[in-house]
């Protein structure tokens, strides 16, 4: 029978790339999602870029280090951009009530999160090309000139962003889209304590050990050092990279605890509020 | 309560005391049943009864609080990767996204449940289930009745040999629901299909099922064919049957005995 189910395996790239094809087909067919991707991000290097240009032409310092202010807003938009287009993934699956559909489907976990992942990626390389081009033209600072660099800042914030949108799933299936608003505000608890705009050492000595326990800060601190000492700091990325793999496998243990709480209290059938 | 029929084969699906128990209140309290292969069963009940708990703990959704779910041999939820791809269920609990057309919708769910030759397949359900005109047209454009057509095609991908069903006819005009319960007998005899349907339509229970079993507060009230249940109740319909247990006239049963 030519319809007949194919032999099973544990991970299949056909039902990641059938995820992902859902997705895209949703993106697809509404423009207000695609300007969503790319509105935010343009506002947020308008606004930087003009603030960077106005204190460049009042600050020695700023004109030295010319184009911090503008790659740490758009390191800071790679990591929660990711964080969101991961969730807003999985948000979707909820707000359509076709959870139950996919838990009860061969889809494994791990296929599901790949697939968010993926998503998480191709939403971001739309909404921030773009940007990162613009940023080019109109404020001069090519994001593209920071090279290998850029790509390892690129994958340790990418590793945090899904490590917090693979916990965030986890909780909106146990507790429903009563939790929703974790995924729109989660990531910005980093914001001041991974010190996007600012040194480390700014911060309250007690704070700063907290600091330096969260992935990002070793992303930025490795940013400032290359754009004001141009010093790429290899020690900051694998120290980022150790604590992504420690919190990825967090995340990825609290998603399927929080997948069988959700199966134990019949939560997965009605994913309301 | 009369022992459930014997079934001669190994069973499709095995219910084995199962409780389900939400924040203290019991959902399910300790049914058993066996489903043959190839058998059609309803599940009746009022509301509250148990029948959509009890589904999704065949589909291995929900976890029971105790007792063992076994469905084409494997324990449920525990070894259900081992068998999701031969069953399938249709739901009034869930939707299938409003955005994507019929098609890609279609096209979604064949891709996660492993169906080769996707276009052929979905063209066949579509002539079978009438929905070739609007195959490319956004799911949430559909009526109610076409939507209910789209989730049975769905629920048919992948051929299950197990197909769990709650209300499939709820929202259809009679002249749907009747056609539609012709496509699932149909299905269920051509492929030998393990049925089991929770439903509030005691005609629709009493064309295609050859076995009921009545719920009541997340027990099992009575167990048996359609005719001997309408014989021991002493009733025309198995409406009557069914208002009977769900009021707790039981004195109707007992007086027809």
């Amino acid at each position: 029978m030519s319809a007949q189910p194919q032999a099973q395996v544990n991970f299949s790239p056909r039902r990641i790339s059938t995820m992902v094809l859902r997705y895209w087909y949703l993106l697809r067919s509404s423009w207000p999602r695609l300007l969503e991707l790319i509105y935010w991000p343009l506002v947020q290097v308008l606004t930087w870029g003009l603030i960077q240009n106005y204190i460049g032409q009042h600050s020695g310092f700023f004109a030295r280090a010319g184009g911090t202010l503008i790659g740490a807003m758009l390191l800071w938009e790679i990591l929660f951009r990711g964080q969101l287009g991961f969730s807003i993934s999985f948000l979707e699956e909820m707000w359509a009530r076709n959870l139950g559909n996919l838990m009860m489907s061969p889809l494994r976990p791990a296929e599901f999160i790949a697939a968010l992942m993926t998503m998480s990626l191709i939403r971001l390389l739309i909404g921030m090309v773009p940007v990162s081009l613009i940023a080019m033209a109109f404020f001069g600072f090519n994001i593209y000139e920071l090279g290998l660099a850029l790509a390892a800042f690129f994958a340790n914030l990418m590793l945090t962003s899904w490590a917090i949108g693979i916990l965030v799933s986890g909780l909106l299936l146990r507790h429903g889209l009563g939790a929703e608003s974790l995924a729109w505000t989660l990531t910005f608890v980093l914001l001041p304590l991974t010190c996007v705009y600012y040194p480390v050492a700014l911060l309250p000595e007690w704070l700063q050990p907290v600091s330096w326990m969260l992935p990002p800060t070793y992303v930025f601190e490795g940013m400032r050092a290359l754009m004001i000492e141009h010093v790429f700091r290899p020690d900051l990325m694998l120290g980022a990279l150790a604590l992504n793999a420690l919190f990825f496998g967090v995340a990825v243990v609290a998603f399927l605890r929080l997948l069988e709480s959700a199966r134990r209290e019949g939560s997965l059938m009605q994913t309301g509020e | 309560m009369p022992p459930s029929p014997v079934t001669a084969l190994a069973p499709a699906v095995s219910v084995d005391r199962i409780v389900k128990v939400f924040k203290g209140a019991t959902a399910v309290a300790g049914i058993s049943f066996q489903l043959a292969p190839g058998s059609m069963t309803a599940l009746l009940g009022g509301n509250g009864a148990g029948k959509t708990t009890t589904i999704a703990m065949i589909m291995g959704l929900t976890m029971p609080t105790s007792g063992s779910v076994t469905v084409l041999g494997a324990q449920m939820p525990r070894q259900r990767y081992q068998v999701l791809h031969r069953m399938n269920f249709e739901s009034p609990y869930v939707d299938m996204p409003m955005r994507l057309t019929v098609r890609q919708n279609l096209t979604v769910f064949a891709g996660l449940y492993g169906v080769e030759d996707v276009e052929d397949r979905i063209m066949t359900l579509a002539d079978e289930l009438n929905l070739a005109e609007f195959l490319d047209r956004p799911t949430g454009k559909l009526s109610s009745g076409q939507k209910t057509r789209v989730s049975l095609a769905k629920s048919l991908l992948n051929q299950p040999e197990v197909l769990l069903l709650d209300e499939p006819t709820a929202s259809l005009d009679p002249d749907t629901a009747d056609w539609v319960r012709e496509r699932l007998k149909r299905y269920r005899i051509e492929r030998g299909a393990t049925v089991l349907l929770a439903s509030h339509n005691m005609a629709e229970v009493e064309r295609l099922c050859e076995r009921v079993i009545m719920l009541k507060r997340g027990r099992i009230e009575d167990d048996d064919s359609p005719e001997r249940l309408l014989a021991r109740y002493g009733r025309r319909t198995l409406e009557e049957v069914f208002l009977d247990v769900a009021r707790g006239r039981g004195d109707a049963r007992e007086a027809a005995q």
